[in-house]
C-alpha cells in the first residue's frame, strides 16, 4: 500500500467515523438521560434530510435556510413523538417505552414510503462541497474536515448543555432518579421534552450531514446508519457523549481499515461491525467510556 | 333472531364463495418491488403492465382482472406476494418480478402451485432452470455478460476489468462471474473482485483499492440506487477508468440522480429505449402511447418489458383457446416469434427469451443507444 493511499484510507474512515459519531451523539444523549434506546432516532434522521429536500425543491430556499428550518421542524417532531408514544408509557417498565420506540420507527419508516414514495431522490449538494481538494495524489472533500469539526462542536455544546446548564442540572437529576425529581421540584416532563428536542435537532443535523456526503435520500436511509451508530454508541459507552464520538470514529476507522487491509472481506464489513457488538456486551458492557451504573438500594 | 342472522351470514358466504370460482374472468396477479430498494425499477414495470391492461382489456370474450401485490424488495415477502395471488386472488397466470432473488423467491411458489409466470427483468439463470411452470421475457445473464465483456474487449479496446459486486444479491453475483468469464476468454485480465452488500452507502475504500490498481474499465452489476452512488464516491476519489454495467443500470432517472458522475457511463440492457433509432412498429406505438400517457416522463425497458409480458400472457391465453394454467403453460413454452416492444422474442427450450443485448451510453447528460451486439460465447 502506498502512503498516498494509506492517507485517502484515513481520510475515508475519517468522514465515515465522523459521521457516525454525530449520530450517536443523538443516541446516546437521549439513552444517557431517559435510558431509552430511542430506535425512532434512524427515522428522524431520515426526516431531517427530507425536509431540507423538500425545503430546497419545494419551496426553493437558500441552503442554511432550509437546513436551520428542518432541524427546527425536527426538534418540534422529537417533542411531539415523546407527547403521543413515551409520555403515557412513563411509568411503565422500561421495555414498554422500547417496544414503542420500535413501533413508532416502523410507523415513520411506512409514512415515509407511502408519502415520499421509495423512489430515490438526489440531494443538490453546493458546489463548494463537491469539488475534492488534492493534495498530491489524495483527495479531500471538503466534507471530511466540515463533519468532524461540527461532530466535534456539537459534542462540547450537549457537554456544556449537560454539565453547566439549569436544564442540564434537571437532566442529570432525572438520570439518576426520575421519582425524587418530581419531588424536588424538577420539571421534569418539560425536562424530557427538551431532551427529545435536542435529541431530534442532533439526529437532523447528522441525517442532512449523511445526505450530503452520501447524496441520495430513500425513506430506509436511516436504517443502517442507525443501527451502525448504536454499536458506536454501545462501543464508546451508552450514555457517554464524548464515548460516542469516539466510538463512532473507531467503527469508522474500523469498517474502513477491514477493507483496505483484507479487501477480499469487503463483503462483510457490516458483519464486522456487528461482531464487535457482541464482543463489546461480552468482555465491556460498559462500553470504552461507559460508566458502571450503581445498584440502586 | 340470532339464528337467523347466522343463517343469512352462512348464506351469504356461500353465495359470495361461488361468485368467487365463477369462471367468468381471467384473473392476472401482477408481483413486483413497488417499495423498497427495487422500486424504481418495479414500478416502471407496473406501469408498462397497467398500460397493456388498459389497451387490451378482455380476451376470449371475457374479462381480464389485474391484481397487483408489492413484494417489498424482499425475498420472504416476495414469496407471500405470490402465495397471496395464488390462494387468495385464484389467478391464472403470474407476472413478475423485477429482481432475480425475488423471481426466484416467488417461482418456488408459482412451480408447486402450478400456475404459470412470466418474470419481467429476472436474468439470472437460475430464475427458470429446472421449472416447469416459469418464463421470462428478457434473455439471461451468460449472454448479457458475454456482451458487456464483448463490448469493452472488442468495440472499446479495454484489457483490464475490475469489479465491484454485491454479495447479497444473486444477479449481481451471476452477473459478474458471467463477465469475468467471458473477459478472460477474450483475453482480458481481471485485475480485482471487490464486494459490497446490498443497503451499503460507503463505497471509498473498496474504490480507493481498486483506483491504485489502475484498470481500464471497472464493471459494477448493481442496481441503479447503488450504482449511481458508487460512480459518485468514484468520481470524487479521482477515477478516470471506465464505468460499465448491467441491464439493472436502466432507468430514465440515472442522469438526474447521477448528475456528471454517469458521464460516459455504458451499461447493457435489453434491445428498447426511447432513444433508440430505427424502432419496430410495436416499440413505437409503445413510445407513443406511453408519451400521451406520462407526459413529462420517459419510458424505459422495463416498462416495455411489463408491456411485453402482459401481452404474451394474453397471446399464450389466446393460441391455447381457454383460461386454464395448465394449457396456457403449455401455449407459453410454444411461444415463437412473438413481436413485442423489444423485439421479436421466442421462449427456448430453458424458457428464455432471445434477444439480442442492446447498449446504452450516457452523453451529454442523455441516456442514447448505441446499438445491439451479438457476443462472443
Amino acid at each position: 500500500m502506498t502512503q498516498a493511499m494509506f492517507i485517502q484510507h484515513l481520510l475515508n474512515s475519517l468522514t465515515l467515523g465522523s459521521l457516525y459519531a454525530l449520530i450517536a451523539i443523538g443516541y446516546t444523549m437521549v439513552y444517557g438521560i431517559l435510558r431509552l434506546i430511542n430506535f425512532a432516532h434512524s427515522e428522524i434522521f431520515m426526516l431531517g434530510a427530507y425536509f431540507v429536500y423538500w425545503g430546497l425543491t419545494l419551496v426553493h430556499l437558500p441552503w442554511p435556510l432550509a437546513l436551520a428550518l428542518s432541524i427546527l421542524v425536527t426538534a418540534g417532531l422529537g417533542v411531539i413523538i415523546d407527547q403521543i408514544a413515551y409520555r403515557p408509557l412513563r411509568d411503565a417498565p422500561r421495555i414498554s417505552a422500547l417496544i414503542s420506540a420500535i413501533g413508532v420507527s416502523f410507523f415513520l419508516q411506512n409514512v415515509a414510503i407511502v408519502f415520499f414514495q421509495a423512489i430515490p431522490r438526489e440531494v443538490y449538494r453546493p458546489s463548494w462541497l463537491e469539488d475534492p481538494i488534492l493534495l498530491g495524489e489524495v483527495r479531500l472533500l471538503p466534507l471530511t474536515l466540515f463533519v468532524p469539526a461540527l461532530s466535534f462542536l456539537l459534542m462540547l455544546g450537549l457537554i456544556y448543555v449537560v454539565y453547566r446548564t439549569k436544564a442540564g442540572l434537571g437532566m442529570r437529576a432525572i438520570s439518576k432518579d426520575i421519582e425524587t425529581s418530581y419531588l424536588m421540584g424538577v420539571p421534569v416532563n418539560r425536562i424530557i421534552a427538551l431532551t427529545f428536542g435536542i435529541g431530534s435537532a442532533l439526529a437532523a443535523a447528522s441525517g442532512i450531514m449523511w445526505a450530503l456526503r452520501y447524496p441520495q435520500l430513500q425513506p430506509i436511509m436511516g436504517v443502517i446508519p442507525g443501527f451502525k451508530a448504536f454499536i458506536a454508541a454501545v462501543f464508546g459507552g451508552i450514555g457517554s457523549i464524548h464515548g460516542a464520538v469516539v466510538g463512532g470514529v473507531m467503527l469508522g476507522f474500523i469498517e474502513i481499515m477491514t477493507v483496505a487491509f483484507f479487501p477480499e472481506l469487503a463483503g462483510y464489513r457490516d458483519a464486522f461491525a456487528f461482531v464487535l457488538l457482541i464482543f463489546i456486551l461480552l468482555f465491556k458492557p460498559t462500553g470504552l467510556l461507559g460508566v458502571k451504573p450503581e445498584d440502586k438500594v | 333472531m340470532r339464528r337467523i342472522f347466522a343463517l343469512c351470514l352462512i348464506m351469504l358466504m356461500a353465495f359470495a364463495g361461488k361468485a368467487f370460482a365463477a369462471d367468468d374472468t381471467v384473473r392476472i396477479g401482477v408481483f413486483l418491488p413497488l417499495t423498497g430498494q427495487n422500486a424504481f425499477g418495479g414500478q416502471l414495470e407496473l406501469e408498462g403492465v397497467q398500460m397493456a391492461f388498459k389497451e387490451v382489456g378482455t380476451i376470449l370474450g371475457k374479462k381480464i382482472e389485474l391484481f397487483v401485490v408489492d413484494n417489498k424488495s424482499d425475498k420472504v415477502e416476495s414469496a407471500n406476494a405470490v402465495k397471496r395471488l395464488i390462494d387468495k386472488e385464484k389467478v391464472h397466470a403470474i407476472i413478475g418480478t423485477y429482481g432475480s432473488s425475488l423471481a426466484m423467491a416467488g417461482g418456488e411458489v408459482s412451480e408447486k402451485a402450478g400456475i404459470p409466470q412470466v418474470g419481467t427483468s429476472c436474468t439470472n439463470p437460475l430464475v427458470t432452470q429446472g421449472k416447469k411452470y416459469i418464463f421470462r421475457v428478457c434473455f439471461i445473464d451468460p449472454y448479457q455478460g458475454a456482451g458487456a465483456a464483448t463490448y469493452a474487449f472488442k468495440s472499446l479496446g479495454l484489457k483490464k476489468a475490475a469489479l465491484l459486486v454485491d454479495v447479497a444479491n444473486d444477479y449481481s453475483v451471476g452477473l459478474a462471474n458471467y463477465f469475468k468469464k467471458s473477459f478472460g476468454k477474450l483475453g482480458g485480465e481481471i485485475v480485482t473482485t471487490l464486494n459490497y452488500q446490498s443497503g451499503d452507502q460507503d463505497f471509498t475504500a473498496q474504490l480507493t483499492k481498486i483506483i491504485s490498481l489502475k484498470p481500464d474499465v471497472l464493471f459494477i452489476p448493481s442496481y441503479f440506487a447503488e450504482g449511481a452512488i458508487i460512480m459518485k464516491q468514484a468520481q470524487e476519489l479521482g477515477a478516470t477508468f471506465k464505468i460499465m454495467g448491467g441491464d439493472a443500470m436502466d432507468n430514465p432517472k440515472i442522469t438526474e440522480i447521477g448528475g456528471k458522475a454517469v458521464e460516459g457511463f455504458v451499461h447493457t440492457t435489453f434491445p428498447y429505449d426511447p432513444s433508440m433509432k430505427d424502432m419496430n412498429p410495436m416499440a413505437k406505438k409503445f413510445t407513443e402511447d406511453w408519451k400521451k400517457i406520462h407526459p413529462g416522463k420517459d419510458p424505459n425497458v422495463n416498462a416495455a418489458l411489463g408491456y411485453d409480458a402482459y401481452m404474451i400472457i394474453l397471446d399464450a391465453i389466446t393460441r391455447a383457446g381457454k383460461v386454464e394454467p395448465e394449457a396456457i403453460t403449455k401455449a407459453l413454452a410454444e411461444t415463437k416469434g412473438f413481436v413485442g416492444v423489444t423485439g421479436a422474442t421466442t421462449i427456448n427450450a430453458s424458457h428464455d427469451a432471445e434477444k439480442p443485448v442492446g447498449l446504452v451510453l450516457i452523453k451529454d447528460g442523455k441516456k442514447t443507444y448505441v446499438g445491439d451486439i451479438t457476443p462472443d460465447l
